[in-house]
């Protein structure tokens, strides 16, 4: 019966090809315009670690005090990162499972060929626990071990890009690559591994970021070298000194923190150590106002610190509209032409089709529009996803892929868009009075 | 021509009719906003800087090594810089208008006031004024002995001896009118510190943040006179003719190299890459924006070929009669394009309130400022216009029925 009724709509569609035409390009653009902000919005919003990112957290302490927000703030939020002390001593107390501060470094690395210039890379200072927590995928080696921590040895983990360009591809764990002028250890090689958003250092990459970051090197190695940091430095008060030490000294705030708490009663846990700290504190007198910290997994902290661009929920926002406004346009040309067959409707139902086989043949017709409709709008998608490069920045636009989901998607948002348009026109088709069209004609 | 006419044959077609006024009603509606939205892009983009764009290079060097006294090592490469041919001035700064990244101060205009009166960016570098382009509006000018090195500053702020603190700067006007309005902001005091008070001695025509999202308070800046020394924040900016830039530039980068072979140069930019750089996102959802009005725009129009055809050729007959009564072409081109202007009022009205509607609830999880009444008009020419164009078409076809269609039967 269903290819009766295919070869039915076929039938009906070929009979005016102008308005189906209409039809399927109204579809197939609302669909294509949509898929193509929907492929750029699951692309920002992404969980960039969904296995375990209900278990990684972000502890905030408010360091500043509620001087230090400006006369305008109105929310009791606690600054977004750690500054140094504060950062020491929850690496030295180790209440999580894993841990690691971080900050941003900007080294220049030395090629061994002397025909070569220097070059200048980004990474990250971490402890050895930041490989294992954040589940680094290592092409050669691995990360360094605790005590090469509090060594603070002259040990580094490199990108393969870096690894290509130094060492043309070749394992180098054991070889010795010059940053900053100090020869490093390479003990691991990092294998293709570029999260977006960048969940682990978010204050200082803003989210998302075009390159990749090229060397770790131990946390306190770095801070001993005096290398200083490349990302954000925020502060409430001028240091009263200057220079990297005098960072280290003051309340300034430079260095990521992230730690993995396995189950509830270990976040609860690390939640009270964290108001027993700020209260020693505050009894110390460092702090002078009560405990007000934070404790955010990943995607919590990622909304906090608004990493998904609202502009890109709005463009959402408007391309659903246009979709909805597709839908108004097709349900009523699909109306007009349903209702134009009122004759045909009779005949069948005289014949003694009942109401459900009206249903069906309608829908189907819709159900095919539809599917024309996907049809075009895949290839729509396409077009779009490739020019989104053209108007998005690189590092957003990068992360919109076409990929089978996405497709498998467009397809089945413009047959079920179209199939649900089609209801209220079938519905109205289906009530036709077969006895009142027959004597009409 | 009549109305009453239409309006009867309209409610003949009920359903139909109210599905096309409500899909001009809703791309009405969105029109508005995204218009709306496009508009404060553009004119976020068009955010002035306060310097002359089109003549200024950015170049950033970072060395493998730190040079042992970073002021001498600033002031030879500056010296350098200078002698390339065709620059017209150098200037050494910790930041630059829409660069990103920066540096900012709590300002206080009384030093015992417990919270900030404001935030602000503290620009420090020498020889700012003339190389940037940006207009000393009264007062004058810092002077070298103005200036303090920034190791220095930073020990006299540590022993509290002031002598050895910057004791002057430059804010814009933007920024005296907030502090002072009204009022001569020259010989006024800025206290970044309770020890550190700074005296205005001139007053910038404009200079804008690094990092000036909010348009409001993005000339909230200061020039303060601190020499920061060679490292790799620091920017050289090299003014020369707009033509000249890229000459100017491969010469500028083989003169530090020369200087120091080993160092890295990290940004080499033209002041029109960094704005460019700085509005990419606006830029970007303009432009999306404008593709999914475009969209939206067409798949309306199609809406409205497809509707007034199908009427055309159901009214096939009817047109047939009135042309063999006496009706012009003129009359029934006329009767369709009067039907679709009704339509298409209708839904206009019905968008202004959904478009209203959506901006409140913009404004209310997007924080988004109030749709001016302006953009009403705007959306509601567009949508007749568009009506207008698409029954075009039909209508045409329409006035095309030869009255010899009455005497058919169907």
């Amino acid at each position: 019966m269903f290819n009766y009724y295919l070869e039915l709509a076929l039938r009906s569609l070929k009979r005016s090809p102008g308005l189906t035409l209409l039809m399927v390009l109204a579809i197939g653009f609302g669909v294509a315009a949509s898929m193509t902000t929907w492929s750029v919005f699951r692309a920002v919003s992404g969980d960039p670690i969904p296995w375990k990112s209900s278990k990684l957290f972000v502890p905030q302490i408010d360091m500043w005090g509620p001087k230090g927000r400006g006369p305008n703030s109105t929310d009791n939020e606690p600054p977004d990162a750690m500054d140094y002390t504060d950062a020491m001593a929850l690496m030295r107390a180790h209440r999580g499972k894993l841990q690691s501060a971080m900050y941003q470094i900007s080294p220049s690395v030395v090629p061994a060929d002397a025909s070569k210039h220097p070059i200048n890379v980004s990474g990250h200072a971490v402890y050895s626990e930041f490989f294992p927590m954040l589940d680094v995928p290592f092409l050669y080696g691995n990360g360094w071990s605790a005590d090469d921590d509090s060594q603070r040895a002259a040990v580094a983990v490199i990108s393969g890009k870096l690894n290509d360009k130094l060492f043309g591809g070749v394992n180098s764990v054991g070889r010795t690559v010059s940053i900053e002028g100090k020869d490093y250890r390479v003990v691991g090689v990092l294998g293709s591994w570029n999260p977006q958003p960048r969940f682990y250092d978010v204050v200082n990459t803003g989210g998302f970021s075009t390159g990749v970051e090229d060397v770790f090197v131990p946390f306190e190695r770095a801070i001993a070298m005096g290398m200083p940091n490349d990302g954000n430095t925020n502060c409430s008060e001028i240091p009263a000194q200057s220079g990297f030490v005098g960072l280290q000294q003051s309340s300034c705030i430079w260095i990521a923190y992230m730690v993995q708490l396995d189950d509830a009663a270990a976040v609860s846990a690390y939640r009270s150590w964290l108001d027993g700290y700020a209260k020693d504190q505050q009894t110390a007198g460092r702090f002078g106002w009560a405990p007000n910290n934070r404790l955010r997994d990943v995607p919590a902290f990622l909304d906090h610190e608004q990493v998904v661009p609202s502009d890109t929920k709005v463009s959402l926002l408007v391309a659903l509209g246009l979709l909805i406004v597709c839908l108004v346009n097709t349900a009523g040309l699909l109306l007009a032409k349903f209702l134009r067959r009122s004759s045909e409707i009779g005949v069948r139902r005289a014949l003694g089709a009942p109401r459900g086989a009206i249903y069906a043949q309608f829908l189907t017709e819709a159900g095919m529009i539809g599917l024309a409709g996907g049809v075009l709008g895949l290839l729509l998608t396409g077009v779009g996803v490739a020019s989104v490069s053209w108007v998005l920045p690189k590092d957003i636009a990068s992360l919109a892929r076409l990929d089978f989901s996405l497709l498998a998607l467009t397809l089945l948002v413009a047959v079920v868009a179209t199939t649900l348009a089609g209801l209220y026109p079938t519905f109205r088709a289906s009530r036709v009075q077969p006895a009142w069209q027959l004597k009409s004609n | 021509m009549d109305i009453l006419p239409i309006l009867s044959t309209l409610r003949r077609h009920k359903l139909t009719s109210w599905l096309l006024i409500l899909e001009i009603a809703l791309t009405c509606a969105i029109v508005c906003n995204a218009v709306f939205l496009i508009g404060q892009r553009l004119q976020r983009m068009d955010m002035p800087s306060g310097v002359a764009e089109h003549e200024l290079l950015q170049i950033q060097v970072a060395d493998v090594t730190a040079p042992s006294n970073p002021y001498a090592r600033l002031a030879e490469d500056v010296a350098l810089l200078r002698q390339v041919p065709r620059v017209i001035s150098v200037a050494s700064s910790n930041q630059v208008p829409f660069g990103s990244s920066s540096s900012n101060g709590n300002i206080r205009l009384d030093p015992a006031q417990p919270e900030r009166t404001l935030f602000a960016t503290t620009y420090f570098g020498e020889n700012l004024v003339p190389t940037l382009g940006t207009r000393l509006v009264s007062g004058r000018d810092l002077q070298p002995d103005d200036f303090v090195d920034v190791e220095t500053a930073l020990k006299a702020l540590g022993t509290g001896e002031s002598k050895s603190l910057p004791h002057v700067t430059l804010i814009t006007q933007t920024l005296a009118e907030r502090l002072w309005p009204g009022q001569n902001p020259l010989g006024r005091i800025i206290y970044l510190t309770p020890v550190v008070g700074l005296r205005v001695v001139g007053v910038l025509d404009s200079l804008a943040r690094p990092n000036a999202y909010d348009t409001a308070k993005a000339q909230y800046t200061m020039v303060v006179p601190i020499r920061m020394g060679a490292n790799k924040d620091q920017s050289y900016l090299i003014r020369t003719r707009p033509e000249d830039r890229a000459s100017v530039l491969t010469a500028a980068l083989a003169a530090l190299k020369k200087a120091d072979p080993q160092r890295v140069v990290t940004t080499k930019r033209s002041f029109d890459e960094v704005r460019r750089k700085f509005f990419q996102d606006d830029r970007a959802m303009a432009g999306m924006l404008v593709g999914v009005i475009v969209a939206l725009l067409i798949v309306t129009a199609l809406g409205i070929v497809g509707l007034a055809s199908f009427w055309v050729a159901q009214r096939r007959r009817t047109i047939g009669v009135r042309r063999a009564l006496g009706a012009t072409r003129g009359n029934i081109l006329h009767y369709f394009q009067t039907e679709n202007f009704l339509l298409a009022t209708i839904g206009i009205a019905l968008g202004m309130v959904l478009a209203y509607g959506i901006n409140l609830f913009l404004m209310l999880h997007y924080e988004l400022p109030r749709l001016p009444a302006v953009y009403f008009p705007i959306g509601a020419v567009v949508l007749w216009l568009i009506g207008q164009v698409a029954v075009l078409g039909p209508a045409l076809r329409a006035a095309a029925v030869p009255p010899v269609v009455a005497t058919r039967s169907v």
